[in-house]
Protein backbone atom coordinates (compact mmCIF):
# COMPACT_ATOMS: atom_id res chain seq x y z
CA UNK A 1 0.00 0.00 0.00
CA UNK A 2 1.74 3.16 -1.38
CA UNK A 3 1.32 6.43 0.93
CA UNK A 4 -1.87 8.24 0.29
CA UNK A 5 -3.47 11.16 1.13
CA UNK A 6 -6.73 10.59 3.58
CA UNK A 7 -9.32 10.78 0.83
CA UNK A 8 -9.12 7.29 -0.23
CA UNK A 9 -7.35 4.22 -0.58
CA UNK A 10 -7.86 0.35 -1.17
CA UNK A 11 -4.99 -2.05 0.43
CA UNK A 12 -5.05 -5.55 0.35
CA UNK A 13 -6.86 -5.70 4.03
CA UNK A 14 -8.59 -2.59 4.41
CA UNK A 15 -9.58 0.64 2.66
CA UNK A 16 -10.66 3.99 3.28
CA UNK A 17 -12.63 6.32 1.99
CA UNK A 18 -14.42 10.34 3.02
CA UNK A 19 -17.98 9.51 2.82
CA UNK A 20 -20.45 12.95 3.69
CA UNK A 21 -17.37 13.92 6.05
CA UNK A 22 -16.93 11.36 8.17
CA UNK A 23 -13.67 8.48 7.14
CA UNK A 24 -14.98 5.16 6.40
CA UNK A 25 -12.44 2.29 7.25
CA UNK A 26 -13.63 -0.86 5.82
CA UNK A 27 -11.82 -4.64 7.18
CA UNK A 28 -12.20 -6.62 3.93
CA UNK A 29 -9.49 -9.23 4.68
CA UNK A 30 -10.67 -13.09 4.27
CA UNK A 31 -12.05 -14.30 5.72
CA UNK A 32 -13.26 -12.76 8.90
CA UNK A 33 -10.57 -9.90 9.46
CA UNK A 34 -7.94 -11.62 11.13
CA UNK A 35 -5.22 -9.41 12.61
CA UNK A 36 -1.61 -10.32 11.32
CA UNK A 37 1.21 -8.29 10.17
CA UNK A 38 -0.16 -7.66 6.68
CA UNK A 39 -3.13 -5.70 8.56
CA UNK A 40 -1.02 -4.47 11.03
CA UNK A 41 1.26 -2.86 8.48
CA UNK A 42 -1.78 -1.02 6.39
CA UNK A 43 -3.21 0.25 9.79
CA UNK A 44 -0.13 1.81 10.07
CA UNK A 45 -0.06 3.26 6.84
CA UNK A 46 -3.96 4.70 7.74
CA UNK A 47 -3.29 6.29 10.88
CA UNK A 48 0.30 8.16 9.16
CA UNK A 49 -2.65 9.83 7.09
CA UNK A 50 -5.19 10.25 10.10
CA UNK A 51 -3.59 13.89 11.02
CA UNK A 52 -4.24 15.58 7.37
CA UNK A 53 -8.04 13.70 7.68
CA UNK A 54 -8.75 14.98 10.82
CA UNK A 55 -8.77 18.11 9.58
CA UNK A 56 -11.61 17.53 7.63
CA UNK A 57 -13.66 14.98 9.44
CA UNK A 58 -16.06 15.05 11.97
CA UNK A 59 -15.98 11.01 12.74
CA UNK A 60 -14.05 7.84 11.62
CA UNK A 61 -16.24 4.34 11.33
CA UNK A 62 -14.95 1.08 11.57
CA UNK A 63 -16.59 -2.03 9.70
CA UNK A 64 -16.29 -4.53 8.05
CA UNK A 65 -17.05 -6.23 4.34
CA UNK A 66 -16.79 -9.04 5.51
CA UNK A 67 -20.19 -11.48 6.23
CA UNK A 68 -18.38 -13.49 9.43
CA UNK A 69 -17.73 -10.79 11.34
CA UNK A 70 -16.19 -7.54 12.12
CA UNK A 71 -13.11 -9.49 13.05
CA UNK A 72 -11.82 -13.12 14.77
CA UNK A 73 -9.17 -11.49 16.06
CA UNK A 74 -5.29 -12.03 15.94
CA UNK A 75 -3.87 -14.18 12.92
CA UNK A 76 -3.88 -17.29 15.17
CA UNK A 77 -1.70 -19.38 12.42
CA UNK A 78 0.86 -16.27 11.40
CA UNK A 79 1.63 -16.07 15.31
CA UNK A 80 2.22 -19.89 15.70
CA UNK A 81 3.89 -20.19 12.32
CA UNK A 82 6.34 -17.13 12.99
CA UNK A 83 7.43 -18.86 16.66
CA UNK A 84 8.28 -22.16 15.06
CA UNK A 85 11.71 -22.92 14.68
CA UNK A 86 12.95 -19.60 16.48
CA UNK A 87 14.20 -20.14 20.31
CA UNK A 88 11.98 -18.52 22.61
CA UNK A 89 13.35 -15.26 23.50
CA UNK A 90 13.43 -14.37 20.01
CA UNK A 91 9.99 -15.77 19.31
CA UNK A 92 8.96 -13.32 22.48
CA UNK A 93 10.46 -10.72 21.22
CA UNK A 94 9.28 -10.75 17.85
CA UNK A 95 5.89 -11.40 20.12
CA UNK A 96 6.12 -7.59 21.88
CA UNK A 97 7.26 -5.63 18.92
CA UNK A 98 3.76 -6.89 17.12
CA UNK A 99 1.92 -5.52 20.34
CA UNK A 100 3.89 -2.64 21.00
CA UNK A 101 3.14 -1.82 16.87
CA UNK A 102 -0.60 -2.77 17.37
CA UNK A 103 -0.78 -1.10 20.71
CA UNK A 104 0.92 2.41 18.75
CA UNK A 105 -1.99 2.21 16.31
CA UNK A 106 -4.56 1.35 18.50
CA UNK A 107 -3.57 3.80 21.20
CA UNK A 108 -3.76 6.55 18.02
CA UNK A 109 -7.17 5.93 17.26
CA UNK A 110 -7.81 5.97 21.14
CA UNK A 111 -6.72 9.71 21.34
CA UNK A 112 -8.22 10.93 17.78
CA UNK A 113 -10.13 13.98 18.24
CA UNK A 114 -12.58 12.70 15.96
CA UNK A 115 -15.78 10.71 17.15
CA UNK A 116 -14.82 7.25 16.24
CA UNK A 117 -17.73 4.38 15.64
CA UNK A 118 -17.26 1.23 15.58
CA UNK A 119 -20.43 -0.76 13.34
CA UNK A 120 -19.76 -4.45 13.83
CA UNK A 121 -21.91 -7.48 13.16
CA UNK A 122 -21.00 -11.24 13.39
CA UNK A 123 -17.97 -12.49 15.17
CA UNK A 124 -16.29 -9.52 17.02
CA UNK A 125 -13.47 -11.75 19.21
CA UNK A 126 -10.28 -10.85 20.59
CA UNK A 127 -8.27 -8.58 19.02
CA UNK A 128 -11.65 -7.76 16.93
CA UNK A 129 -13.03 -6.22 20.10
CA UNK A 130 -10.07 -4.52 21.01
CA UNK A 131 -10.24 -2.78 17.84
CA UNK A 132 -13.90 -2.01 18.20
CA UNK A 133 -13.44 -1.22 22.39
CA UNK A 134 -10.90 1.80 21.19
CA UNK A 135 -13.85 3.34 19.31
CA UNK A 136 -16.12 5.89 21.26
CA UNK A 137 -19.23 4.75 20.59
CA UNK A 138 -19.73 0.74 19.34
CA UNK A 139 -22.96 0.50 17.20
CA UNK A 140 -23.68 -3.43 16.88
CA UNK A 141 -26.58 -5.52 14.60
CA UNK A 142 -28.49 -8.13 16.52
CA UNK A 143 -25.77 -10.91 15.55
CA UNK A 144 -22.97 -9.36 16.48
CA UNK A 145 -21.43 -11.95 19.16
CA UNK A 146 -18.17 -10.56 21.88
CA UNK A 147 -15.61 -12.52 23.42
CA UNK A 148 -12.34 -12.70 24.75
CA UNK A 149 -11.21 -16.34 24.16
CA UNK A 150 -7.87 -16.40 24.94
CA UNK A 151 -7.88 -17.40 28.21
CA UNK A 152 -8.44 -20.46 26.19
CA UNK A 153 -4.84 -20.43 24.34
CA UNK A 154 -3.19 -19.84 27.60
CA UNK A 155 -2.80 -16.33 27.07
CA UNK A 156 -4.78 -12.92 28.07
CA UNK A 157 -6.17 -10.06 25.47
CA UNK A 158 -2.90 -8.37 24.34
CA UNK A 159 -4.37 -5.53 22.06
CA UNK A 160 -5.07 -3.48 25.13
CA UNK A 161 -8.68 -5.12 25.66
CA UNK A 162 -8.35 -5.62 29.18
CA UNK A 163 -7.32 -2.22 30.43
CA UNK A 164 -10.49 -0.33 27.82
CA UNK A 165 -13.00 -2.91 28.98
CA UNK A 166 -12.43 -2.12 32.55
CA UNK A 167 -12.46 1.28 31.54
CA UNK A 168 -16.01 1.45 30.13
CA UNK A 169 -17.96 -1.78 32.31
CA UNK A 170 -17.83 -3.15 35.30
CA UNK A 171 -15.61 -5.16 36.99
CA UNK A 172 -17.66 -7.62 37.14
CA UNK A 173 -18.32 -8.23 33.72
CA UNK A 174 -15.00 -7.57 33.12
CA UNK A 175 -14.50 -10.99 35.06
CA UNK A 176 -17.05 -12.90 33.94
CA UNK A 177 -16.06 -12.20 30.04
CA UNK A 178 -12.13 -12.63 30.52
CA UNK A 179 -12.68 -15.68 32.85
CA UNK A 180 -15.06 -17.45 31.15
CA UNK A 181 -13.94 -17.17 28.04
CA UNK A 182 -17.67 -17.24 26.68
CA UNK A 183 -19.19 -15.09 23.18
CA UNK A 184 -22.42 -12.71 24.33
CA UNK A 185 -24.44 -11.33 22.33
CA UNK A 186 -26.17 -7.76 21.55
CA UNK A 187 -28.84 -7.58 23.89
CA UNK A 188 -26.24 -8.56 26.56
CA UNK A 189 -23.82 -6.27 25.22
CA UNK A 190 -26.30 -3.21 25.15
CA UNK A 191 -27.45 -4.50 28.85
CA UNK A 192 -24.33 -3.94 30.37
CA UNK A 193 -22.98 -0.64 28.43
CA UNK A 194 -21.09 -1.85 26.39
CA UNK A 195 -23.30 -1.12 22.86
CA UNK A 196 -24.59 2.13 22.49
CA UNK A 197 -27.02 0.87 19.70
CA UNK A 198 -28.39 -2.19 18.50
CA UNK A 199 -29.32 -2.14 14.41
CA UNK A 200 -31.30 -4.92 12.42
CA UNK A 201 -29.22 -7.16 10.56
CA UNK A 202 -26.63 -5.82 7.75
CA UNK A 203 -27.94 -2.24 9.28
CA UNK A 204 -24.58 -1.80 11.43
CA UNK A 205 -22.79 0.74 8.97
CA UNK A 206 -25.88 2.31 8.00
CA UNK A 207 -26.95 3.36 12.14
CA UNK A 208 -23.21 4.65 12.44
CA UNK A 209 -23.86 6.81 9.46
CA UNK A 210 -27.05 8.12 11.25
CA UNK A 211 -24.83 8.47 14.32
CA UNK A 212 -21.66 10.13 12.32
CA UNK A 213 -24.83 12.74 10.82
CA UNK A 214 -25.37 13.81 14.26
CA UNK A 215 -22.39 14.18 15.57
CA UNK A 216 -21.23 16.24 12.59
CA UNK A 217 -23.47 19.08 13.60
CA UNK A 218 -21.37 19.97 16.70
CA UNK A 219 -18.44 22.36 16.91
CA UNK A 220 -15.04 20.12 16.40
CA UNK A 221 -12.98 21.54 18.93
CA UNK A 222 -15.84 21.55 21.45
CA UNK A 223 -16.20 17.56 20.65
CA UNK A 224 -12.51 17.18 20.52
CA UNK A 225 -12.43 18.67 24.59
CA UNK A 226 -15.21 16.76 25.72
CA UNK A 227 -13.74 13.74 23.86
CA UNK A 228 -10.31 14.40 25.70
CA UNK A 229 -12.12 14.80 29.33
CA UNK A 230 -14.18 11.73 29.59
CA UNK A 231 -12.30 9.41 27.99
CA UNK A 232 -8.70 8.27 29.74
CA UNK A 233 -6.42 6.18 28.29
CA UNK A 234 -5.00 3.71 30.67
CA UNK A 235 -1.32 4.03 29.29
CA UNK A 236 0.14 2.26 32.16
CA UNK A 237 -2.09 -0.42 32.03
CA UNK A 238 -1.97 -1.24 29.08
CA UNK A 239 1.98 -1.07 28.84
CA UNK A 240 1.91 -3.29 31.62
CA UNK A 241 -0.65 -5.95 29.71
CA UNK A 242 1.94 -6.29 26.94
CA UNK A 243 4.35 -7.51 29.57
CA UNK A 244 2.23 -9.96 31.15
CA UNK A 245 0.99 -11.15 27.66
CA UNK A 246 4.94 -11.72 26.86
CA UNK A 247 5.45 -13.80 30.03
CA UNK A 248 2.42 -16.03 29.34
CA UNK A 249 3.59 -16.13 25.81
CA UNK A 250 6.61 -18.36 27.53
CA UNK A 251 4.75 -20.93 29.09
CA UNK A 252 3.86 -24.31 27.70
CA UNK A 253 0.26 -23.84 27.85
CA UNK A 254 0.16 -21.49 24.87
CA UNK A 255 2.14 -23.15 22.25
CA UNK A 256 -0.30 -26.43 23.14
CA UNK A 257 -3.48 -23.97 22.63
CA UNK A 258 -2.12 -22.77 19.44
CA UNK A 259 -0.77 -25.74 18.02
CA UNK A 260 -4.18 -27.47 19.17
CA UNK A 261 -5.97 -24.49 17.21
CA UNK A 262 -3.92 -24.39 13.97
CA UNK A 263 -3.12 -28.31 13.55
CA UNK A 264 -6.83 -29.61 14.46
CA UNK A 265 -8.83 -29.42 11.56
CA UNK A 266 -12.09 -31.56 13.30
CA UNK A 267 -11.85 -28.35 16.37
CA UNK A 268 -14.16 -25.80 16.66
CA UNK A 269 -12.17 -22.99 17.01
CA UNK A 270 -15.74 -20.67 17.68
CA UNK A 271 -16.91 -22.67 20.17
CA UNK A 272 -14.90 -23.29 23.60
CA UNK B 1 -44.37 -22.58 29.88
CA UNK B 2 -43.57 -24.74 26.99
CA UNK B 3 -42.62 -28.33 27.20
CA UNK B 4 -39.15 -29.73 26.25
CA UNK B 5 -41.21 -31.01 22.59
CA UNK B 6 -42.41 -27.42 22.16
CA UNK B 7 -38.78 -26.14 22.37
CA UNK B 8 -37.43 -28.85 19.88
CA UNK B 9 -39.75 -28.24 17.62
CA UNK B 10 -39.12 -24.71 17.17
CA UNK B 11 -35.28 -25.24 16.97
CA UNK B 12 -36.04 -27.46 14.23
CA UNK B 13 -38.41 -24.92 12.29
CA UNK B 14 -36.15 -21.93 13.01
CA UNK B 15 -32.71 -24.38 11.99
CA UNK B 16 -34.51 -25.43 8.49
CA UNK B 17 -36.07 -22.00 7.79
CA UNK B 18 -32.14 -20.28 8.48
CA UNK B 19 -29.81 -22.83 6.82
CA UNK B 20 -32.41 -23.42 3.68
CA UNK B 21 -32.66 -27.35 4.67
CA UNK B 22 -35.83 -29.12 4.19
CA UNK B 23 -37.63 -29.16 7.98
CA UNK B 24 -38.58 -32.93 6.86
CA UNK B 25 -35.44 -33.97 6.76
CA UNK B 26 -34.29 -32.86 10.27
CA UNK B 27 -34.68 -35.05 13.40
CA UNK B 28 -34.28 -34.37 16.99
CA UNK B 29 -31.35 -37.12 17.45
CA UNK B 30 -29.03 -35.61 13.87
CA UNK B 31 -25.92 -34.40 14.41
CA UNK B 32 -26.51 -30.72 13.16
CA UNK B 33 -22.98 -29.77 12.81
CA UNK B 34 -23.35 -32.42 9.58
CA UNK B 35 -26.98 -32.30 9.42
CA UNK B 36 -27.18 -28.65 8.41
CA UNK B 37 -23.64 -28.63 7.00
CA UNK B 38 -22.23 -25.62 9.09
CA UNK B 39 -18.77 -24.98 10.56
CA UNK B 40 -18.37 -23.16 13.86
CA UNK B 41 -19.33 -19.84 12.72
CA UNK B 42 -22.27 -20.39 11.42
CA UNK B 43 -23.14 -22.96 14.85
CA UNK B 44 -22.88 -19.66 16.57
CA UNK B 45 -24.50 -17.57 14.32
CA UNK B 46 -27.47 -20.16 15.41
CA UNK B 47 -26.98 -20.03 19.03
CA UNK B 48 -27.64 -16.36 18.27
CA UNK B 49 -31.02 -16.46 16.42
CA UNK B 50 -32.12 -19.16 19.16
CA UNK B 51 -31.06 -16.76 22.13
CA UNK B 52 -33.11 -13.93 20.55
CA UNK B 53 -35.92 -16.69 19.55
CA UNK B 54 -36.17 -17.75 23.13
CA UNK B 55 -35.08 -14.30 24.64
CA UNK B 56 -32.42 -16.79 26.65
CA UNK B 57 -28.54 -16.11 27.58
CA UNK B 58 -27.01 -19.50 26.45
CA UNK B 59 -23.09 -19.40 27.44
CA UNK B 60 -21.37 -21.02 24.53
CA UNK B 61 -19.18 -23.13 26.92
CA UNK B 62 -22.93 -25.45 27.89
CA UNK B 63 -22.55 -26.30 23.17
CA UNK B 64 -19.39 -28.17 24.30
CA UNK B 65 -19.79 -31.90 23.37
CA UNK B 66 -23.64 -30.78 22.06
CA UNK B 67 -24.00 -31.73 18.61
CA UNK B 68 -27.42 -32.96 18.71
CA UNK B 69 -30.82 -30.86 18.33
CA UNK B 70 -32.61 -32.99 21.21
CA UNK B 71 -29.75 -32.01 23.99
CA UNK B 72 -29.52 -28.74 22.39
CA UNK B 73 -33.08 -28.38 23.03
CA UNK B 74 -32.38 -29.74 26.59
CA UNK B 75 -30.03 -26.53 27.26
CA UNK B 76 -32.29 -24.07 26.18
CA UNK B 77 -35.34 -25.41 27.87
CA UNK B 78 -33.07 -25.13 31.01
CA UNK B 79 -32.88 -21.38 30.50
CA UNK B 80 -36.77 -20.67 30.03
Amino acid sequence: MREHSISEQKGETLSWQMVNGAIELTFHHKPCNEIGSLMLAELETFVRALPEAAREAHALILHSSQAAGFSAGADLRELYHRSQGLKKAEATRGVRDFLERIHAVLNTIDALPLTTIAAVHGVTFGGGFELALVCDIIVADRMARFCFPELRLGLIPGFGGIPRLKRDLGNAVVRDLLLTGRSFNVMKAQQVGLVSQIAAEGEALRVARATASQIGKFDRATVAAAKRFVKPIPYDELKQEIDIFCDLYTQPAVEKGLRGFVENRTAQPYLP
Amino acid sequence: MPTTDNTLDEILNLAATHFRVPREKLTPDDDFFKTLGIDSLQALDLLTRLEHHFRIELPDYELQGVSDFRTLAGKIQSRL
